[in-house]
């Protein structure tokens, strides 16, 4: 390619590692902390969400500690109500959103063919937001102990009467201001998909991906400020007296339960639509096949979409709402399933007839399938409104949102690392290393959550921080136990092949994986202006018709 | 932590021992839960099989091997590429479309079978009224009526129903608030749960052949001791149960033995918080504690109802159910050893 001249003047070029070198490790920080590319935002993105993942996951393996045995008492009541509290909050707010957004900052400008995303500034400021608001939730630790309320933090048990210590406001605080991050993010997603693509590429030749995130920003714009809304009323009833939930005055509990899953349902499907999006990337270029059913896949993501936004009741089957929303709700509920079908039978059209190498990316794609699918049933029997009379707040519930955010989100999310990690860092992850990874984390998965499932059943309730014997529930609780200790290790492998394989992985080149979407165009890591000439698209795949200019994809489309 | 609760628990895990589960029914309810849940399995464990099934076909079928081909082949072009199929798409939208018809209905049919809807207390309708109220971390039951008669006293934790039989019904319907925060009244074999929500009254029916003991617990996180607030409840067959009405609607009796006990108790903070009917003892804060003796356990079902657990838990209770709201009194031996013997004339 000629060679053209970088868009911004003052940018430095080189690599950071190269910057350091010769400006001191000072600048280097300053680099990191200042910058508004839309790749080391990204970068940061999920940097932060791993560090949070290992703080969350300790929280974690000293719940199924205490819950080894019965009457056990290796943390008390107090201790074990702030873990899962601070255990759920940090895997929703400060992993799950954050990794999946820095995930859409690195690629989407990069797979669009732009040179960063609309609003840089504004990028930064997502970012540091988010930030602020993981490390002001986790401030309340100076008030003497974290928040016990639940993710959820049902009302009133936010009031000041029964949470007096100041926690609740931290925790409060800290989701606004991330919240603020994430709305600001959506908005630059927005913009960026919308106005910044390279000529040709219309909205019907996006990359799959890039579909994905117009979606998923559009429900974060509509879940997060009704749970901002929300929290500010906390703070309201907290610090100025006001009576939004307080009962006695005339404020509503069923209030907040409406307001928190408005957002809150949304909020799991901003959490696997971008996932969506890695898988359907991988798998075709894995499978050496178009993506089956673009069309279909496209109106399937716009659906999950639209009715996600009208199923939040579902996790209010047991507050009394009568037969007729009961019913509503669950209708509405086993609807999600068809779009969701629809994509599933897609990327098994995708893989059929294929050529699939197993690859890292290939391995965590097929953990995400195989592992998504049973969440998504476990989410039918949920729905169906009767049977979770008994299953709500058990730990069948437990087992299943933790089948779909780690068989689902996790695997997938890691599917989509090891496939972007070469154009990041311009090396390759171990594939040895991938594979130990993988299978621990498969294994322990299924060993940790599967038996929450049974447990359960024979009627155990989430969110206690012991049990008694004799109900059955030992041998379900300590097999979990044992299965989280097998993930451990897969975490520990994991985050030592990103560091190790920063300086001794293979070399990547630009195109490792012989893939077809823009961002394989352009040198890995990518130049701080990503493309030296912006590329004029004909297809979803502009690499394929290069690669194949006698058989072109615009030929089909 | 080291706390009495723990071991004494152990000392009765047999009183304990008991089956939760959901696929053990013991209601209509819980039955017609139990089967709308297996044909959700069965339906969706079908679907498991196929899609799973198709999946791994298709990994095995179509994995790349590198020695298919041969050292010095020419290297091997892409496989054909699909793009897409119409009628494949619409078959795959209209299969799962005609599982979701069939699975509203069957929840449609269940859902109607098991929320009911609560009929006014009649002479000779044989069912239980009663008003559960939910507080951190205890049950108080308020009766209302039975079969028509006016009941009107209250106890706690332990909650005494009728038993249905072959001839007749004999439903409880609990009527669900909430002093405090939002609870959730939970005995899975006895049916779903319902929430007790503060501001609002929501109800739940309990209805058994199965005499004896059930089990349940709070099912919503309500704050310290949300994992000790259990559910114990206790199906009579009628005259039993009758028996149970009659003694528990009578006042406290006065045992002359316990007189010192009596006065030390009302002289202390006690019946700020605890009634005893027949006494000045009128505190609502707390578990009446009229029957206390009547009851087989303490602390919301935590521990076995013996003179020493009572002992410790009057003397701190904090040291069995830590973070609940009663607080040791720093009572010294001779006001507690009155004070407890005084409880145990409670029957």
């Amino acid at each position: 390619m000629s060679t053209v001249e970088p868009t911004r003047g003052l940018e430095l070029t080189g690599s950071p590692g190269e910057r350091a070198v010769d400006l001191g490790w000072t600048s280097w920080l300053h680099d990191w902390t200042t910058t508004v590319d839309h790749k080391k935002i990204g970068i940061l993105y999920v940097l932060m969400s791993i560090v949070f993942l290992v703080i969350g996951g300790i929280e974690a393996l000293v719940m199924r500690w205490q819950l080894f045995y019965p009457r056990n008492d290796v943390i008390g009541h107090d201790a074990f109500n702030q873990l899962f509290t601070m255990h759920g909050t940090t895997m929703v707010f400060f992993v799950g959103m954050p990794i999946l957004i820095g995930m859409g900052n690195y690629l989407v400008p990069l797979m669009i063919g732009a040179r960063d995303m609309a609003f840089p500034r504004l990028n930064a400021f997502g970012f540091w937001v988010t930030l602020f608001g993981g490390l002001m939730t986790y401030l309340s630790l100076i008030t003497g102990g974290a928040p016990a309320l639940g993710w959820f933090a049902y009302a009133p048990l936010t009031a000041h009467t029964f949470s007096p210590s100041a926690a609740t406001d931290f925790w409060a605080l800290g989701l606004i201001v991330s919240g603020i991050g994430t709305i600001s993010a959506a908005v630059n997603f927005l913009a960026t998909i919308f106005g910044m693509r390279a000529p040709g590429m219309t909205l019907r030749k996006l990359p799959f991906f890039v579909w994905t995130m117009i979606w998923t920003s559009f429900q974060m714009l509509l879940a997060i400020p009704p749970l901002t809304a929300a929290l500010v009323m906390i703070l309201f009833d907290r610090q100025l007296g006001a009576h939004f939930f307080d009962v006695p005055n005339g404020g509503s509990a069923y209030l907040w339960q409406h307001l928190f899953w408005f957002f809150g349902h949304p909020e799991v499907y901003i959490l696997i639509l971008p996932v969506f999006g890695f898988v359907s990337e991988v798998i075709p270029v894995f499978s050496r096949k178009v993506l089956f059913g673009y069309e279909f896949m496209a109106a399937a993501t716009m659906a999950i979409a639209f009715i996600s936004l009208g199923v939040w009741a579902h996790h209010m089957f047991c507050v009394g709402m009568g037969r007729t929303l009961d019913l509503f709700f669950a209708v509405a509920t086993f609807l999600v399933s068809i779009p969701t079908g629809i994509k599933f039978f897609n990327w098994l059209a995708t893989m059929y007839g294929g050529r699939i190498r197993f690859a890292s990316p290939m391995l965590f794609a097929f953990g995400f399938l195989s592992m998504f699918l049973i969440g998504g049933l476990t989410g039918i029997m949920l729905g169906a409104a009767p049977f979770d009379f008994q299953l709500s707040d058990s730990y069948f519930v437990v087992g299943h949102f933790h089948w779909v955010l780690i068989g689902g989100t996790l695997f997938g999310t890691f599917s989509g690392i090891y496939y972007w990690y070469p154009k990041m860092t311009g090396r390759m992850l171990s594939e040895r290393l991938a594979k130990w990874h993988f299978w621990l984390l498969y294994i322990g998965f299924i060993l940790t959550f599967g038996p929450m499932h049974v447990s359960g059943m024979l009627g155990m309730p989430r969110r206690i921080y012991t049990y008694d014997a004799g109900h059955g529930w030992e041998l379900w609780n300590q097999l979990s136990t044992i299965g989280a200790l097998v993930q451990v290790p897969s975490y520990a492998i994991f985050v030592y092949n990103l560091i190790v394989s920063l300086r001794k992985g293979k070399p990547a080149g630009d195109d490792p994986w012989d893939a077809w979407t823009l961002e394989w165009m352009t040198s890995s890591p990518p130049p701080p202006y990503n493309f030296e000439e912006i590329p004029t698209v004909h297809s979803r795949r502009p690499l394929w018709d290069l690669k194949h200019p006698e058989d072109p994809d615009w030929q089909y489309e | 932590m080291d706390t009495v609760g723990p071991r004494m628990l152990s000392a009765v895990g047999g009183l304990l021992a008991q089956s939760l589960s959901i696929f053990d029914p013991a209601s209509p309810s819980a039955h017609s839960i139990v089967n709308l849940a297996i044909l959700t399995l069965a339906v969706t464990g079908l679907i498991f099989l196929i899609v799973e099934g198709v999946l791994l076909y298709s990994v095995w079928r179509f994995r790349y091997v590198p020695k298919d081909q041969a050292p010095g082949d020419e290297p091997m072009g892409e496989p054909p590429q699909v793009y897409g199929s119409m009628p494949i798409e619409v078959a795959w939208t209209a299969a799962p479309t005609m599982i979701v018809f069939f699975l509203v209905l069957v929840t449609t049919r269940t859902l109607w079978e098991v929320e009911p809807d609560l009929p006014k207390p009649a002479a000779g309708d044989n069912a239980l009224f009663v008003t559960v109220i939910g507080h951190q971390w205890w049950w108080e039951y308020v009766y209302k009526t039975y079969d028509g008669r006016k009941l009107g006293f209250i106890t706690a934790n332990e909650l005494h129903i009728p038993a249905s039989d072959n001839y007749t019904l004999r439903p409880a319907y609990l009527s669900l608030k909430s002093a405090d925060v939002c609870h959730s009244y939970w005995v899975p074999r006895l049916g779903g749960k319902v929430d007790l929500i503060p501001g609002h009254t929501n109800l739940i029916v309990l209805e058994t052949k199965e005499a004896g003991l059930h089990l349940g617990q709070c099912a919503e996180f309500c704050g310290a001791q949300h994992a000790n607030m259990l559910i114990r409840v206790i199906a009579h067959p009628p005259e039993e149960f009758e028996r149970w009405l009659a003694s528990e609607s009578q006042p406290a009796k006065e045992d002359p033995a316990a007189r010192d006990g009596k006065a030390a108790f009302l002289a202390e903070s006690c019946i700020n918080c605890h009634a005893v009917r027949g006494t000045a003892a009128g505190g609502t804060y707390a578990p009446d504690l009229t029957h206390l003796m009547s009851r087989e356990t303490l602390g919301s079902g935590m521990i076995k109802n013996t003179p020493e657990n009572l002992h410790q838990w009057v003397h701190d209770p904090q040291s069995v159910k830590p973070g609940c709201l009663m607080p040791a009194f720093g009572l010294d031996d001779h006001q507690l050893d009155l004070i407890v013997d005084y409880l145990q004339t409670l029957h």
